[in-house]
């Protein structure tokens, strides 16, 4: 008889007797098949339990309490359950182990470290609710002078010179990160795009083509050319603001995209251009990007191809050479160049990568900043930074810190229903957002989808105008890469001098 | 007055910028006439609620007519070593013209005064790089390098008087009602943290640019990483120097007409570029674009003196006017004032000797630029439209 290697739960399943009208209406929603129902009671399989939290929301008798297994394993502060789990888990498959969103490990929180400034007496602070503050930024290449030239006989006559360049206006610095329609579902991704119109922000395709449906919010979505060039044709060329080479991914640099082929339904295949339920792995480099004069070589044809008229950029994770990259990147031709943290988020990434692999975004946007300055290169492209900016404090921080624009993911997914319990590569998302089960996605009303992203940009960008105003500035264009107002309280004073921060009280 | 801190601010309080409320004056005389700097002290000191006797500074244009082709950098130094090290510099890289003391009244009971000087100078030929921004690169090096010293002003037929004290005794420490003028800029100071530093007071210049201000620009870490990416150093301690030096970008390295920099400056809300006519909305929104790290914001008045290379009078204030600026026009059109306060006008008016008439006070517009030049008189009175009284034409529009 052998032993069983059985890894012990995270989750108990508490289901109140007295308050169970046994309806199964628990047992229909747990997509995971954790609950069942035994003839005369509902019983619970703690080992199938996400804790995804469906069946506590969907219990009319409010029944059931999902809460953490007290079975103690014996303590050992360096070998702690979540190693001892990875080990039994690979001892008993022998695989690669998967995982999703982004980096769970406690590592400490930079933004977390930094404190704003606020006006008092010599300056007055600006009350938005009374006075415009501005949020509103250009997205794309600006040329570094314009040229104005006087006429010689009438000095009024004045005209500008300069060709302009293709950018484009947007109401919040805001982008909704790159999430495919595959990774994520058809209601998820259109609720997105529609809350990204109605607000006049950005969204991302993701690798996973443009569904037809999409097109009529191309004016806000960011089209993903990634290294399988999944759904890579014309319409999703032409119909775009703007076009991202992904080279990179916050939560698996050096990886490519991964889509268990679970998830590629009927739907899926077409938009993707890839069979039904075959695994969509894109390659770790691109195929015809071997070196930056690759690249160069692509935003060109990628320029000609949309006939110059959209902006075109490249996203590469934040690894500890992003600085010269991203300059390399920026003289390459790139009109926006974006930058996702070792905390970005993923609907599926290999554990082991997500969890060790790249830098904290702070950092990374702090030191491409300054070096793009350095070049003198800094202002004519958008930075875009992300992974991960988890409200409204961690965008501004990082705007402060250099960014144009703040990518946002998953607090999106948080807003649709999502309780992060990072089974998102498993495709039975029992909140119907990743997930391509018809069943499973009918659960995401879209109005109600939307208006919640709507509400939670709104939110965001009136606690932005509320800390410009406090800190004297009326528009959002004066707070990016003004480090002066942040201050650093951590521990570690090397932090503060990459940052470009003063430690508070100096 | 304060008897230190000459050419750098003391070490203390190095990691603070100085925040300060602030009077400023000045005026143009548009037929060119040069006036004594009595005028300008008065419209000044009348302002005393303005200051603290912690700074003041005059800037006069039209100073030195007989040396009006070179540069003249008027110096602070704090000893005679280190006034040797720069002068032996400025042999090396150029040809000194005239090199003497600019004559001050020191208080008999002052021990170590500064050494006040000024150099009629002009930088070797050089292939690569214009004269202007050969000195440009000089102020840089001597206030950042030379220890004990400091240029106060380096433009041509101009020149910068500061230092530490009240605005009546810097006046009469330089002598200022001795230098005739055909246009004044003058700066008290109310700073709030600091004893502060004679280099650190107004005006600040470079080149033929001068600015004196009341604010303080919240925007300055912006501003500040936007410049050094041209080239510029920010090492004054004060978020003034940054008007100073996008002033000289934009004008004079951009070449941008002054009317269309102020627009980057302070430029109109989005609100008010939507109801412009198309080709005006183009101009705006690449403006914003282009030189959204350039705008300045948070409260500020500024009077700027530029003189490259007609010699103009330029006031502005931030877009929400958080800070006063009051403008008037004599009688006779031929002076355009700025000041602060409408004080400084009431001043000139119960004059003794000679009883000055206005024609018109007026309060220019938040964040539009007033535009004086001399030989033209007033070419924007403060209260217009972005591009009103100009033509503009737009490439593709």
């Amino acid at each position: 008889m052998s032993i069983s290697h059985t890894i012990p739960t995270y989750f108990r399943v508490n289901i109140d007797r007295d308050y169970c009208k046994k309806c199964k209406r628990c047992v229909t929603h747990c997509s995971y098949g954790a609950l069942s129902f035994n003839g005369e009671r509902i019983v619970a399989d703690d080992s199938l339990c996400v804790a995804c939290q469906r069946c506590v929301a969907m219990c009319p008798g409010k029944a059931i309490r999902v809460v953490q297994n007290e079975s103690y394993l014996p303590p050992h502060g360096n070998y702690t359950r979540r190693i001892r789990n990875i080990i039994w888990a690979q001892s008993g498959n022998g695989g690669v182990l998967l995982s999703a969103t982004g980096n769970d490990r406690p590592i400490r929180v930079i933004f977390d470290d930094l404190l704003l400034d606020a006006c008092q007496v010599t300056n007055p602070a600006i009350d938005p609710l009374r006075e415009t503050i501005e949020t509103k930024i250009f997205f794309g290449r600006k040329p570094q002078k314009l040229e104005f030239t006087i006429d010689e006989k009438d000095p009024t006559e004045i005209s500008l010179k300069t060709k302009l360049m293709p950018h484009f206006e947007i109401d919040m610095p805001i982008m909704v990160g790159h999430m495919s329609l595959g990774s994520i579902s058809y209601n998820a991704c259109m609720a997105i795009y529609q809350a990204s119109k109605e607000l006049n922000i950005l969204a991302g395709s993701g690798e996973g083509g443009l569904h037809p449906d999409f097109y009529e919010y191309g004016d806000n979505i960011i089209t993903e050319v990634a290294s399988g060039r999944f759904g890579v044709d014309i319409n999703y060329l032409n119909k775009t603001a703007g076009i991202e080479i992904k080279l990179g991914q916050g939560a698996k640099p050096g990886h490519g995209g991964h889509l268990p082929g679970e998830k590629v339904n009927n739907m899926i295949s077409q938009t993707r251009m890839i069979p039904k339920g075959s695994d969509a792995l894109s390659p770790y480099p691109h195929h015809d990007i071997y070196s930056i004069e690759d690249l160069a070589q692509l935003i060109a044809a990628l320029k000609e191809a949309t006939r110059y008229r959209v902006p075109i950029g490249v996203k590469i994770a934040a690894v500890h050479n992003s600085a010269p990259i991203a300059v390399g990147i920026v003289r390459g031709g790139a009109d926006f160049l974006t930058i996702d943290g070792f905390r970005g988020g993923t609907g599926a990434a290999p554990r082991i990568i997500r969890d060790h692999a790249g830098i904290p975004i702070e950092l990374a946007i702090a030191s491409v900043d300054q070096r793009l300055r350095q070049e003198g290169l800094r202002d004519q492209v958008t930075l875009v930074a992300g992974g991960s900016i988890r409200y409204s404090a961690d965008l501004i921080k990082a705007i402060a810190l250099g960014a144009d624009v703040g990518m946002v993911g998953m607090p999106v997914l948080i807003a649709l229903g999502c309780r992060v319990c990072q089974q998102c590569f498993r495709g039975l998302c029992s909140w119907g957002i990743a997930t391509q089960q018809e069943y499973l996605v009918k659960r995401l009303d879209i109005d109600v989808a939307r208006n919640r992203i709507i509400n939670l940009f709104h939110s965001w960008n009136e606690e932005l105008k509320e800390v410009l105003g406090a800190m004297g500035i009326d528009s959002v264009e004066s707070l990016r890469s003004n480090r002066d107002r942040l201050r650093y309280i951590g521990p570690n004073p090397k932090i503060a001098e990459i940052l470009g921060v003063k430690h508070a009280g100096e | 007055m304060y008897w230190k801190n000459y050419t750098i601010l003391p070490e203390q309080f190095r990691n603070e910028r100085v925040f300060d409320g602030c009077g400023i004056s000045g005026y143009i005389n548009i037929d060119g006439k040069r006036d004594y700097g009595t005028k300008v002290i008065d419209m000044l000191c009348i302002l005393h609620d303005r200051e603290n006797g912690l700074g003041a500074g005059f800037a006069g244009y039209g100073i030195y007519p007989d040396y009006k082709d070179y540069y003249a950098l008027h110096f602070l130094f704090d000893n005679d070593p280190s006034k040797e090290k720069v002068l032996k510099h400025l042999e090396e890289t150029g040809y000194i013209i005239q090199s003497e003391a600019i004559p001050t009244k020191t208080p008999s009971n002052v021990d170590h005064p500064p050494i006040t000087w000024r150099v009629f100078y002009e930088p070797k030929e050089a292939k690569s790089i214009s004269t202007d921004d050969q000195i440009v690169n000089l102020v840089m090096q001597v206030n950042e390098r030379f220890d004990g010293a400091f240029i106060m002003s380096s433009g041509k037929n101009m020149g910068v008087f500061k230092g530490n004290g009240w605005s009546h005794e810097i006046a009469n420490y330089y002598k200022i009602a001795d230098y005739k003028a055909y246009m004044w800029l003058a700066h008290s100071r109310f700073p709030t943290n600091t004893p502060g530093w004679w280099g650190g007071a107004h005006p600040f210049n470079l080149l033929g640019t001068s600015v004196v201000h009341n604010g303080e620009i919240t925007s300055y870490g912006t501003n500040m990483r936007y410049l050094e990416s041209f080239g510029y150093k920010c090492t004054l301690f004060t978020d003034t120097e940054v008007i100073a030096y996008l002033f000289d970008l934009l004008v004079r390295k951009h070449k941008m007409p002054i009317p269309i920099a102020s627009l980057a400056l302070a430029p109109p809300l989005f609100d008010e570029i939507y109801r412009m006519e198309k080709k005006h909305q183009i101009a705006l929104k690449n403006i914003r674009a282009t030189y959204r790290s350039a705008m300045l914001n948070g409260p500020f008045s500024v009077v700027v003196g530029y003189n490259d290379t007609i010699p103009t009078m330029i006031g502005l204030s931030d877009r929400k006017k958080l800070r006063p600026l009051v403008a008037a026009i004599s009688e006779d059109e031929n002076t355009i004032y700025l000041s602060s306060e409408e004080a400084s006008f009431k001043r000139l008016m119960i004059d003794d000797i000679s009883s000055y008439k206005f024609r018109e006070i007026w309060h220019p517009k938040s964040g539009t630029a007033i535009i004086a030049r001399l030989g033209d008189g007033l070419l924007r009175n403060g209260l217009e439209k972005p591009f009103e009284k100009l033509k503009l034409s737009v490439i593709g529009a």
